[in-house]
């Protein structure tokens, strides 16, 4: 079906790929793991002929017998969408935000010249009603569809015309665990359907375990190791397989903690959210984001709180941290109401490039909390002491936060929130945007800190292999309320709230018997 | 979208209405007698009385206020001091050039600055596109009123294809009118493309970086269907923001350019309005000139929303 062949490929001096070769059959699922940067999009990129400017490209790929890297730009385009789909990770952001999601599918066919204007718009209708958006209307725009709707019609537009290849580059990375089941399960439909071929790209071995037929594994540009997807993992032949498959099943050494005394309690919590008015003169619609939550926290205890975007979870938090007015009910720290830039809690967000000032040195951010907090005396010394206690070095403060990659910036993080010796972090999907080898270390970072300092966390993800290696006991939170609450291990493994084992359900695992004698962490 | 513009409108109107009580009062606040001022130092106190009268200057604050208005809203702006002619009619004749103008200047600015921007933003990077950076960047720097005299060197004085300047009348033809505006318009119309062509440049070469543009492409649109059918609707809301502050700049702020061409336009009319010291005319006239602003502004911001589908609330 494809071939590709000794695929290299440099932008400007910088080598990107090298010697990349694998075959895709008819109707098979292929697996492209490896972390960011490894070059797996641009693998992707290659095959379409859509690299940026300054790229150089050598090697040989061949879409049923045609050499692709000899055709015309006009060839090109002309293959690209009917025999070649692409769908990209960011379904935000791949959709044309000003057109119409109807009209940006009929564009695949109108482009194409396989249909007219009224013909292309109702099989574009069509094509959305077969991904699963029969109920959406094909007049709306993407920003009034939800995440995984979106990825839906990026799919409709990507097959409108039943290509042989479909590349899928990180579809459902993301997405809430339940989404991402509904689109692998709709990618598998369309391939089994269509008989089209699916080139799977991720960095989730545990997607790619459930997908694919063969997979490939990418580190620095190289294909390192292919074969069948349950022949490579249970060999797991390659040192960096290895590696990939134990880190992503890492579990930090900790002990488990029954907690002492209540840190923190949460009684009957509520927050509104007002609306836009529906008429000039109406009350405020209101939006109950969180619905009268009550739980506790104690000391030197590790708290998970789960929930898919929308549940809730992130407004709690900022409530917690006295970012949010209530409108009802009481948080409690140490049994005084919480405030914000209290020294005794502080946060640890997903994007720690978004929570930075690029313009101040590493040894400013780093005592960004005194200014809340008031600077004490000795406040470079603190600086120097919470950097090394993330295990970067005091002489980082020096410099800037650009020049540190994403795991090391999650250090400084870390640092910051360590600078005022608090007793409660909040940790707002801290791991979620690194590659596994990154996550495995700050979870172990994470766990060393809570041992040494006495922390309690409050560990707000999404992902519930996260929760399972770090936390203690877990909230299970659904639309504005928590629904299972208990010791992690037992909901988990015995959920009782049908969402809560939905949930579980839908988290894409390794297969048991695949995991052989060779496994490790 | 009809609940965007009803909101808009209702605070068109509050703006207006604000805008109207500062410019009163500013009049009401100068020091002294505006009718003394007016007519300077040597005038006698029963001339000064009758122009307070006419002024309307009697009675207190609030119904005099309430009387300007009045009369704004029925037509009514007063009588020009010095032309002693309704500043209605003074200011009708002057639109009659002005608005003109600024339409053609706007026109031809847009006319340039479109196809020179999509160029510069598809040609990133490449000769054609630093050559037009250089030119919109002299287009920018040089003052207009250096083009004005230029195009009159050349185009009038040279090759004898216009006039130097004057304005015969919309009653000598449609043709005639537009020739004696041309050069004018030209002139003021070649700095505003001048922005107006980088900042589409720029709003494109942002777009093009999108996703969607990639996404687009994968669909097998080419790299010119991709530019025109999805990267410049999106590169749009800056440049209807441009266009419209520079809608309300040609309206009043060719000043120079009139005087550069004899143009009996507002720009002069206020001009000697403010050396003649003739306040009402300047307070009627600056009210009607922030009323054209503040109408732009609305049609603007019903732009935006006609541009991006995201800035509609859906009933």
């Amino acid at each position: 079906m494809i071939e590709v062949e000794g695929l290299s490929l440099d932008i400007g001096a910088l080598p990107i790929l090298r010697d990349v070769s694998f075959r895709i059959g008819a109707g098979e699922v292929f697996g492209l793991v490896g972390e960011s940067g490894s070059g797996k999009s641009l693998t992707a990129l290659s095959l379409m002929r859509l690299l940026p400017a300054g790229a150089a490209v050598r090697g040989s790929v061949r879409l049923e017998g045609r050499a692709l890297f000899d055709l015309s730009e006009a060839e090109m385009c002309a293959l690209r969408g009917a025999a070649i789909g692409l769908i990209s990770q960011e379904p935000m952001t791949a959709l044309n935000p000003v057109m119409t999601i109807g009209d940006q599918v009929a564009e695949t066919l109108l482009v194409h010249g396989r249909a007219g204007r009224a013909e292309a718009r109702r099989l574009a209708a069509a094509k959305l009603a077969r991904v699963g958006l029969g109920e959406v209307p094909p007049d709306r725009y993407p920003h009034e569809l939800s995440g995984g709707q979106r990825q839906r019609v990026a799919i409709a537009a990507a097959v409108a015309l039943r290509p042989r290849l479909l590349i899928a580059d990180e579809p459902t990375t993301a997405l809430d665990v339940t989404t991402q089941a509904q689109i692998l399960a709709l990618l598998k439909g369309l391939v089994a359907e269509e008989g089209m071929s699916l080139m799977l790209i991720t960095h989730d071995l545990a997607v790619v375990a459930g997908m694919a037929d063969r997979i490939a594994v990418m580190q620095g540009g190289r294909i390192v190791e292919q074969g069948p997807t349950g022949a490579v993992f249970r060999a797991l032949g390659h040192p960096y397989t290895r590696q990939l498959f134990a880190a992503s099943e890492h579990v930090p050494d900790r002990i488990p903690h029954r907690g002492g005394d209540v840190l923190l309690e949460v009684r009957g919590a509520v927050r509104d959210y007002r609306l836009p008015r529906r008429s000039p003169v109406g009350a405020h619609p209101v939006l109950r984001a969180v619905r009268g939550v009550s739980f506790t926290l104690r000391r030197g205890e590790s708290l998970g709180l789960v929930g898919e975007s929308g549940s809730g979870k992130s407004t709690l938090a900022r409530a917690i941290l006295g970012l949010e007015p209530l409108q009802g009910g009481q948080i409690l720290l140490d049994g005084a109401p919480v405030r914000a830039g209290d020294p005794r809690m502080q946060v640890v967000f997903q994007d720690p490039y978004g929570s930075f000032n690029p313009r101040h040195r590493v040894g400013r951010l780093v005592a960004e909390p005194f200014h809340a907090a008031g600077r004490p005396p000795d406040a470079a010394a603190r600086v120097a002491e919470a950097l090394e206690a993330v295990h970067l070095s005091a002489a980082d403060a020096q410099k800037y936060i650009h020049e540190f990659s994403g795991g090391q910036r999650q250090r400084i993080a870390i640092a910051r929130a360590l600078i005022t010796r608090p007793e409660l972090i909040v940790l707002d999907e801290p791991v979620s945007a690194l590659d596994v080898s990154v996550r495995a270390r700050i979870l172990d970072l994470l766990a060393e800190l809570q041992e040494r300092f006495r922390l309690s966390y409050l560990f707000i993800t999404h992902d519930l292999a996260v929760v399972r290696a770090i936390t203690d006991r877990v909230l299970v939170m659904r639309a504005g309320e928590i629904v299972e609450e208990g010791e992690t291990a037992a909901v988990l493994d015995a959920p009782r709230h049908p969402y809560t084992r939905e949930l579980v359900a839908a988290a894409p695992a390794i297969p048991t018997d695949w995991r052989g004698e060779r496994r490790h962490g | 979208m009809l609940r965007h513009a009803l909101s808009r409108l209702i605070s068109l109107g509050l703006s207006l209405a604000v805008a109207s009580l500062v410019i009163f009062l500013v009049i009401e606040v100068i020091p002294g007698d505006p009718a003394a001022y007016m007519l300077g130092m040597n005038a006698s106190p029963d001339t000064v009385a009758a122009l307070r009268r006419e002024l309307g200057l009697e009675g207190s604050l609030a119904e005099r206020y309430l009387g300007w208005v009045a009369g704004m809203l029925t037509g009514d702006f007063g009588t020009s001091y010095t032309y002693r002619v309704p500043v209605a009619q003074l200011v009708a004749d002057r639109l009659e050039v002005s608005l003109p103008l600024a339409l053609y200047a706007l026109a031809l600015s847009t006319a340039i600055a479109l196809p020179v921007g999509i160029l510069a933003a598809a040609r990133r990077g490449r000769a054609t596109d630093y050559g037009i950076i250089g030119a919109t960047q002299l287009g920018i720097a040089v003052p207009n009123f250096w083009f004005a005299m230029l195009l009159v060197l050349v185009f009038a004085v040279q090759l004898r294809w216009f006039n130097a300047g004057g304005f015969p009348g919309w009653e000598a033809g449609l043709g005639a009118g537009l020739k004696a505006l041309t050069l004018p318009a030209v002139a003021l119309a070649l700095p505003q493309a001048s922005i107006l062509a980088r900042v589409l440049r720029s709003a494109l070469i942002e777009t093009l970086g999108q996703d969607y543009i990639r996404t687009a492409r994968a669909r097998g649109l080419t790299e010119g269907q991709a530019l025109r059918r999805h990267a410049l609707r999106n590169a749009l809301i800056p440049v209807l923001t441009i266009l419209g502050l520079q809608f309300s700049f040609l309206l009043a702020g060719a000043i120079i350019i009139e005087n550069v061409f004899f143009l009996p336009g507002l720009g002069r009319l206020i001009f000697q309005g403010i050396t003649q010291r003739d306040l009402i005319v300047v307070e009627s006239v600056t009210m009607l000139l922030v009323a054209a602003v503040i109408l732009v502004t609305f049609l603007v911001d019903l732009a935006y929303a006609w541009a991006d589908p995201r800035l509609r609330r859906r009933a």
